[in-house]
């Protein structure tokens, strides 16, 4: 009798853990589809590239303005078309958050100095323009020489340029670390030319804005 | 033209290693950063701010008000909306040959990129990477979005 009563509890016992057990592991939820949607559109000179969409089951390329390709999960990505209005209203403001285009200066100098043509003392203004307007700017500064002078003569004039663009930077209140020089000497002309040549096309610095 | 496809498997291979001796360098700088944004690099958790460097394998986790722009050294731009998770799982370029490899991994969320170098020199140097699809970015402005 008392076994009897024992036995039934422990069936009741055993009934509610795996009732309980059951409750507190229900089914896995479906898998989730990972949706993943591009869309390709001009870049700021107009010019559309392509973009190829692979998925487990398939692959596609769109190379139109504003093709889009759409893959959930494993499926074969399909291809559809967005707009305008559609793609400022999903990424407007990832787009506000690109960082500006990269942008380069040239600077030429006079023969054998480290001083700048008339021309290009109105260009440092733009480029100081430029740089007000952009934050945590990357500015590298690359010299050049034409070929008059020997090899080593104008590694150092080319030094001498790129130092010249980096102290009127500095001048104008570039945080020095935001700025790296090379000297190229007359290893890199603009126009090739003949040893000893002038050439004032080669009388330059580089200077790259990121 | 087995040999054809060997070779450039070989070609792949070979400057992949030859890339991966740069892994220490810089990949990109934070130029943009709205909201909150974090950059998770080695387990720690770092502020993300304008002028910030990036390296391979950083995370950037952006929150619901966040956004932010990563200029890379090749000249990609890519930027990632609000509640957005950002892995650059693979970074190499070689400023002399611009060859390498850009892999950026869009969790979830959205992914802004305007191509660079890398893209220009080889087809294949840029992809994003999401959750279910390998996107090959041949250039040059595009918008991804994950979802689940």
């Amino acid at each position: 009798m008392r076994l009897n009563e024992l036995g039934t509890i422990v069936v009741i016992l055993a009934v509610a853990a795996a009732a309980y057990l059951l409750q507190e592991s229900p089914l896995p939820p479906p898998p989730l589809q990972p949706k993943t949607t591009v869309i390709l559109v001009p870049d700021a000179g107009g010019r559309v590239g392509a973009v190829s969409v692979k998925s487990a089951q398939g692959e596609t390329v769109i190379d139109r303005a504003y093709a889009s390709a759409t893959a959930t999960g494993a499926n074969a990505p399909v291809v559809g078309s967005s707009n305008p209005a559609e793609v400022q209203r999903i990424f407007g403001s990832t787009i506000k958050a690109l960082p500006p285009k990269p942008v380069s200066y040239t600077l030429y100098f006079l023969e054998g100095r480290d001083e700048y043509t008339p021309e290009s003392r109105q260009i440092i203004e733009s480029i100081f323009l430029e740089l007000s307007r952009r934050s945590a700017a990357d500015i590298a500064v690359i010299g050049h020489t034409d070929r008059v002078g020997a090899l080593e003569y104008n590694d150092r004039l080319s030094l001498q340029r790129t130092e010249r663009v980096r102290a009127d930077l500095i001048r104008r209140g570039v945080p020095e670390r935001s700025i790296t020089v090379a000297g190229r000497g007359e290893r890199e002309p603009l126009v090739a030319t003949a040893d000893e040549v002038p050439e004032p096309r080669n009388r330059r610095v580089e200077i790259n804005i990121r | 033209m087995i040999f054809r496809v060997l070779k450039s498997v070989f070609v792949v291979v070979a400057s992949l290693f030859a890339f991966s001796s740069m892994a220490a360098d810089d990949a990109g700088q934070i130029k943009v950063a709205n909201g909150s944004v974090t950059i998770e690099r080695g387990g720690q958790s770092l502020a993300a701010t304008p002028g910030t460097r990036v390296l391979q394998s950083d995370i950037l986790r952006t929150g619901a008000n966040g956004s932010v722009g990563i200029t890379m050294t090749d000249n990609t731009l890519l930027s990632a909306g609000p509640n957005s998770v950002l892995v650059l799982e693979r970074y190499a370029f070689n400023s002399t040959t611009h060859q390498g490899q850009f892999d950026a991994g869009l969790r979830r969320g959205t992914l802004s990129m305007v191509s660079g170098k890398l893209a220009k020199q080889s087809p294949e140097a840029v992809r994003v990477i999401t959750p279910a699809t390998v996107l090959g970015a041949r250039g040059t402005e595009f918008h991804v979005k994950v979802t689940e």
